[in-house]
């Protein structure tokens, strides 16, 4: 019960910034007599999703799918690497350099490609998401790995542990919380990659849908699939925090100790 | 599991009574020389303390005991295990830090060593359990390591290293976090706990009072390169559990004579 209220308590502050700037959104678009094919207000938005909701749906359902399998993938294929270039030192220096300076290519530039090799169905969408997500969760999983203290490793050893003992039961759980922060930026980017991947080249999904709106002026539509994809990632996003939470349940409590200025 | 090092164990009883020897160790650390021509025996259910400047190799010692570190000349022999690899997991080692791992609860910390070896968790956490209560840590299994006071983790980090039941037992500095109440009755209760335990235990502390408190000899060492330079036996009349024994004359004359010998080497203290 307490713990309810002061979870209201906490959002109470986001949720009414967030329904003032719906109102000022509103009233100045009348006030202003902005056309609504430019800027139509929430109200007419709103109207929109409700009119089409149903193929609002079958379009998200198509992305969410593309965003698991991709987040999916993108995940134990991370993991694999990860695992491998702290095992190996002849597979970090082969993979590590490669993985960084891939990441000074524009991904947006490769989806064209992709499309052309793969063709328009949904394996061009997994590997985008996967070219999206994948750094972020490597490089959070390799410096957690890395976060374990020689004295700790040493610690291990004097009690006869093998190497694949202290991954497992040192090292892996050591890397926890890096590895859910790094989960949770790729969840939000895979929904991202999947949007990129059906704009260049799909005929379903939430980012066809936008391209095809946007070619008609129907910016009410666009309005309506970009607040249906930000449901999606926030989903998602929930879901890996709450997936964190659970695993990191027995580690000391850290977000207590947030430094404040200005208010106690 | 046990019994391949116990046979050894029995075998080099017949020879020698030591249960864990060093002799002319070396070892270099980035071109420096730490230790040079370093000897040391220890016999069953005696207790070592070496004291010496900070710098002058005590640690070193310990890790090359244990097998963390390897000798560059000399033998080491714990156990009757002269390899590396074999002494790593045979000999209990407490560092000076805790290294509490902060996602696993008391119980679960003080059982790591016998999981590792493959002791289910039924049998390793009745092993806990029985144990608990002489430590002092009984009321507190179920806590995370964070919840804890700095003596206690102390405790607890022993408890996790004789856990495995080895014969040769080394200590780092184990009390040289705590305030000096908490270290004084934790001191006074690693006397009782080791003394029916029949191990040869290796103390390193910087406090001379520690090691006249605790040990049956105290080994002197100086620096550049670490060497053994005197050896004290501690034979003291009055009982080790008595409160008042750090204000007996010959107490005194010990830690006037370890301190003369140390400070002939090396500034200390």
């Amino acid at each position: 019960m307490n713990s309810i209220r002061s979870r209201f308590i906490d959002w109470l502050p986001a949720v009414v910034t967030i329904v003032l700037l719906l109102v000022a959104w509103e009233v100045l678009v009348e006030v202003l007599d902005v056309q609504h094919w430019l800027l139509p207000p929430p109200s007419v938005i709103a109207a929109e999703i409700s009119d089409s909701f149903g193929f609002l749906m079958k379009q998200a359902r198509t992305t969410s799918i593309e965003t698991l399998i991709g987040f999916v993938a993108s995940v134990t294929l991370a993991v694999i690497i990860a695992s491998g270039i702290v095992w190996s030192r002849t597979v970090e220096r082969s993979l590590y350099p490669i993985i960084i300076t891939s990441q000074t290519i524009p991904i947006i530039t490769l989806a064209p490609l992709l499309i052309i090799w793969v063709g328009p169905d949904m394996r061009s969408k997994i590997i985008v998401i996967v070219l999206f997500t994948f750094f972020p969760i490597v490089i959070s999983l390799v410096s957690g790995l890395r976060s374990v203290d020689q004295e700790m490793v040493d610690m291990f050893r004097t009690l006869g542990a093998s190497p694949w003992q202290t991954f497992r039961k040192l090292m892996i759980p050591a890397a926890l919380p890096n590895f859910f922060s790094g989960l949770k930026v790729a969840a939000v980017f895979s929904v991202i990659g999947a949007v990129i991947g059906e704009w260049f080249g799909s005929s379903t999904g939430l980012g066809w849908l936008m391209k095809i709106a946007g070619g008609q002026f129907q910016t009410a539509k666009i309005f309506g699939a970009i607040a249906v994809l930000s449901i999606l990632a926030m989903l998602l996003f929930a879901a890996v925090v709450a997936l964190e939470k659970w695993s990191l349940r027995k580690y000391p409590p850290t977000a207590k100790r947030v430094i404040r200025l200005g208010e106690s | 599991m046990n019994s391949a090092p116990q046979k050894t164990h029995s075998n080099l009883e017949a020879t020698n009574n030591a249960l864990l020897s060093f002799s002319g160790v070396g070892f270099d650390y980035e071109n420096a020389t730490i230790l040079e021509n370093v000897s040391l025996t220890v016999d069953r259910g005696e207790f070592v303390a070496l004291v010496g400047p900070s710098g002058c190799g005590k640690s070193t010692i310990l890790n090359l005991i244990s097998g963390v570190l390897e000798a560059r000349s000399g033998s080491i022999t714990a156990n009757g295990q002269s390899n590396l690899a074999d002494r790593l997991g045979n000999v209990s080692y407490m560092q000076q830090k805790d290294l509490l791992l902060p996602w696993r609860s008391v119980a679960e910390n003080s059982r790591l060593g016998l999981e590792l070896r493959g002791v289910s968790n039924s049998e390793s956490s009745a092993a806990v359990e029985k144990l608990a209560e002489s430590f002092g840590i009984a009321d507190v299994l179920d806590s995370m390591p964070w919840q804890l006071s700095g003596g206690m983790r102390q405790r607890v980090a022993l408890l996790r290293a004789v856990l495995p039941d080895n014969p040769v037992l080394l200590l780092d500095e184990p009390f040289g976090a705590l305030d000096a109440i908490t270290r004084s009755s934790l001191q006074q209760w690693l006397l009782n706990v080791l003394d029916t335990s029949n191990k040869a235990v290796v103390l390193v502390t910087h406090d001379v009072e520690e090691a006249i408190l605790l040990a049956d000899r105290v080994l002197v060492m100086s620096s550049n390169p670490g060497h053994i330079s005197a050896e004290v036996k501690i034979n003291l009349d009055a009982s080790r559990n008595d409160a008042t024994i750090s204000t007996s004359s010959e107490f005194i004359d010990l830690k006037r004579h370890i301190l003369d010998l140390l400070g002939n080497h090396e500034v200390t203290q």
